[in-house]
């Protein structure tokens, strides 16, 4: 809403200035991707715990992973998280075009990191490396081999879901940037859905060594 | 005489459309207002049903199938529909900004939201009930609940989409009390009712995601028969109560802790005196939210987890026992000398001391390893749940409607009839649920649809209680709703209370505050200042 008292127009009613806005949209953030990190926290409690019990079954099974697909994508998501730091660096210095390059590449690195997922879910699925009851592979020693493939398609589909409202997100962030939102003074959008972006890559970081590494 | 503002956050700006899309704190906690008012509505007349089921042993009037849907949907619907959400969003919603001196919350868009997503959830939770009602208990237990033909997924579902209605409630209060308070309102010169919300919120934001990767866990589980659940697949039926308990322990103190800060309000303003220990007890209320991730286990003694386990989470659960009592003693101190004025909402204040204590008292038997062995499952459980839920959390919050009920609609409801009310749901509680501690401890177990006939006595007597206690709200309802239309007009600040909220305008404008109020003195120091009071004794 424009205020007649001379305050710039992105500036919400209920703030006293711009920086109490900043300050409080970056607070915000932090707790939700505390909520994010226990949200998946879960899910790493269930991987030790079932690793723990079969470590042998987590070993046989994640051969079966491809090393090349996973090292692959987590070239891809760190780069994807360089650029969008470039992104933000540009917006603070006013730099419409370079912004809207390096979001663009942003979100095709995120497109690529689905990409490959695609192909490493299909060939699982192909031959039946897959959770609980789904599962009909025959090559894995042990009782439950299942149970690997379980806590993988969770871990990683519920980060890739993550992936992908982050792509949505960085969408409009692009269209906002087309439409001049943003400008050296407000950038706070962009700024904390970096922060957001960063998060989905180290979760990756964490998920890439559990899972295709445990060897 | 004091008259009604011409122009109020009720009447600017007008028509269905400007509610539904409004971003103001006071209409978004009004909108919370009716439609938890609706769930618990819905939720106290399937525990009226219950009741009258028990009444006598064998089937009265419905079947067992039936019963197990209703004490499920009484907790799923209480629990996550209401009482969760009960204190912070509609009083929190309504009173937070006003206390710290502040135009609205830090997100007013998210908040809007949040209320929509508790729609949503409650959607969900509504079409369970038509669509084959769960029968799991409001805790939905692996493996019954991936077993059962009735509709856990849409319930789950509803309680998944609840939770991030908390969690938006709770990023927004914690952001808007670290930022957003008035010049001059040091941390130490919150309200307590802020404090206590700020203890939620961190509870609300931490516990909650835990919550929603079990239930999306289940759903899957369900859905799918991956077996993370499933020991014949290898998986572990416990860890789905680990995981459970980790958020759902936390969460009575979300229900809990808000409440406490009202209490420690209504002792204060009704006393007429500065609060004792006002740093012990903002400090115990974030005392009380660490302690609560700590001692999940208490609720699986008997659930196979190991000795030693058992043996810490029972030790840790006493320490709970610290903070409570070091609000309850502070309390006390507080009326010791005041002049203590016994108007409604200090009536309900009262009951909360009396109730939430035998509540607390009995949580610290439930705590000790070998008798919860004994009274693991039983009414004993139920009544002290209830004690501290109903006696603690309900009181408290009835306490806050009819302390901040002037402020929100400018007029007062009848204390005659508010003090009749108070009195049976006060007496109806206690013949309710009191009952019930006699009936665990001789072994009657909870959730059963059938009893001996030497446990007959008991339940009819809970039965009788049941009745008073629903006439109780019934009178609530309707003088609540009379005090709309006709209630005298309240003023600025009907109970000399010296906190923000009662500086401004009965019902506030729009924006709260003519100017942002300044902080010139603690929001207890009855001892330095006179508050001037807008509406006298009859
Ligand atoms: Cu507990």
């Amino acid at each position: 809403m424009a205020q007649a008292t001379g305050q710039p127009h992105f500036l919400q009613h209920h703030f006293t200035d711009v920086e109490q806005q900043r300050e409080s949209a970056k607070l915000g953030m932090w707790i939700f991707l505390i909520t994010e990190v226990l949200l998946f926290g879960g899910l790493f409690c269930a991987y030790a715990i079932y690793r723990s019990w079969n470590p042998d079954i987590f070993h046989n099974a994640h051969v079966h992973l491809d090393i090349f697909a996973g090292t692959l994508n987590t070239v891809v998501l760190i780069t994807s998280s360089v650029t969008m730091a470039l992104a933000i660096r540009s917006m603070q210095l006013g730099n419409r075009p370079a912004t809207l390059k390096f979001l663009i590449t942003t979100l095709l690195l995120a497109a690529v990191f689905l990409v490959v997922k695609y192909f490493e879910y299909s060939h699982k699925i192909h031959l039946g490396q897959l959770p609980g009851k789904f599962y009909t592979f025959g090559g894995i020693e042990g009782t439950n081999p299942h149970i690997f493939f379980s806590v993988y398609f969770l871990m990683t589909g519920l980060h890739g879901f993550h992936v992908l409202a982050g792509m949505g997100v960085i969408t409009w962030l692009i269209v906002r940037t087309q439409r001049n939102a943003f400008s050296a003074e407000y950038y706070t959008p962009v700024e904390m859905t970096g922060l957001y972006w960063h998060l989905v890559d180290l979760i990756w970081i964490f998920l890439f060594p559990l899972f295709y590494l445990v060897g | 005489m004091n008259e009604l503002p011409t122009k109020s956050y009720l009447n600017d700006p007008k028509g269905l459309k400007s509610w539904l899309l409004t971003l103001d704190h006071k209409r978004i906690g009004l909108l919370y207002l009716f439609s938890i008012m609706a769930a618990f509505a819905l939720g106290g007349i399937f525990a009226m049903l219950i009741r009258l089921e028990l009444l006598s042993p064998g089937k009265d009037f419905m079947e067992a199938d039936t019963y197990n849907q209703l004490f499920t949907l009484h907790g799923a619907i209480m629990i996550f529909l209401f009482i969760i959400p009960s204190i912070p969003a509609i009083l929190g919603n309504f009173a937070l900004p006003l206390m710290i001196g502040a135009k609205d919350v830090a997100f007013p868009r998210l908040n809007l939201a949040s209320w929509y997503i508790y729609i949503l959830g409650s959607a969900f939770a509504v079409y369970s009930m038509v669509a084959g009602a769960a029968d799991t208990g409001w805790t939905f237990y692996t493996p019954y609940s991936t077993e059962t033909t009735t509709s856990v997924i849409s319930m789950t579902l509803g309680a998944f989409i609840l939770g991030f209605s908390s969690i938006f409630t709770g990023l927004n209060f914690i952001v808007t009390i670290h930022k957003l308070r008035s010049p001059g309102m040091s941390w130490f010169k919150m309200p307590l009712f802020v404090w206590g919300l700020y203890a939620t919120a961190i509870i609300q934001v931490l516990a909650t995601p835990v919550l929603g990767i079990t239930l999306l866990l289940l759903i899957i589980e369900r859905v799918a028969g991956i077996g993370i659940f499933d020991p014949a697949m290898g998986g572990d039926p416990v860890l789905y109560q680990h995981f459970f308990w980790f958020y759902s322990h936390p969460a009575v103190y979300i229900m809990i802790l808000p409440g406490m800060g009202i209490i420690s309000e209504l002792i204060s303003v009704f006393s007429n005196k500065k609060i004792f220990g006002y740093k012990a007890i903002a400090f115990s209320s974030l005392g009380i939210a660490f302690v609560s991730f700590l001692v999940w286990g208490h609720h699986m003694f008997v659930s196979g987890q190991s000795e030693l386990a058992a043996m810490i989470f029972s030790f840790l659960t006493f320490f709970v026992g610290i903070p409570s009592g070091i609000k309850v003693f502070n309390w006390v101190t507080t009326m010791y000398r005041g002049s203590i004025s016994l108007k409604t909402p200090m009536l309900y204040a009262l009951s909360f001391l009396f109730l939430f204590t035998i509540g607390g008292l009995t949580g610290i038997f439930l705590g000790a390893l070998s008798v919860d062995v004994h009274l693991h499952d039983t009414y004993f459980i139920v009544a002290h749940f209830h004690y501290v839920m109903m006696g603690g959390t309900v009181m408290a919050f009835l306490g806050g409607v009819h302390y901040w009920w002037p402020k929100i609609w400018g007029r007062m409801y009848s204390e005659l009839w508010a003090r009749i009310s108070v009195a049976l749901i006060f007496v109806g509680f206690n013949v309710t649920f009191f009952s019930q501690f006699i009936l665990g401890s001789q072994g009657m177990p909870r959730r059963y649809y059938n009893y001996l006939d030497q446990y007959q006595p008991l339940h009819a007597f809970s039965t009788y209680g049941s009745w008073i206690l629903g006439l109780g709200f019934v009178i609530m309802a309707v003088y609540l709703v009379h005090s709309l239309f006709k209630g005298r007009v309240a003023g600025s600040n009907p109970w000399g209370a010296l906190t923000f909220e009662w500086t401004t305008a009965s019902p506030p404008p729009h924006e709260n505050f003519a100017t942002i109020p300044e902080t010139t003195h603690g929001p207890y120091d009855f001892d330095k200042i006179v508050p001037k009071r807008t509406l006298t004794e009859d």
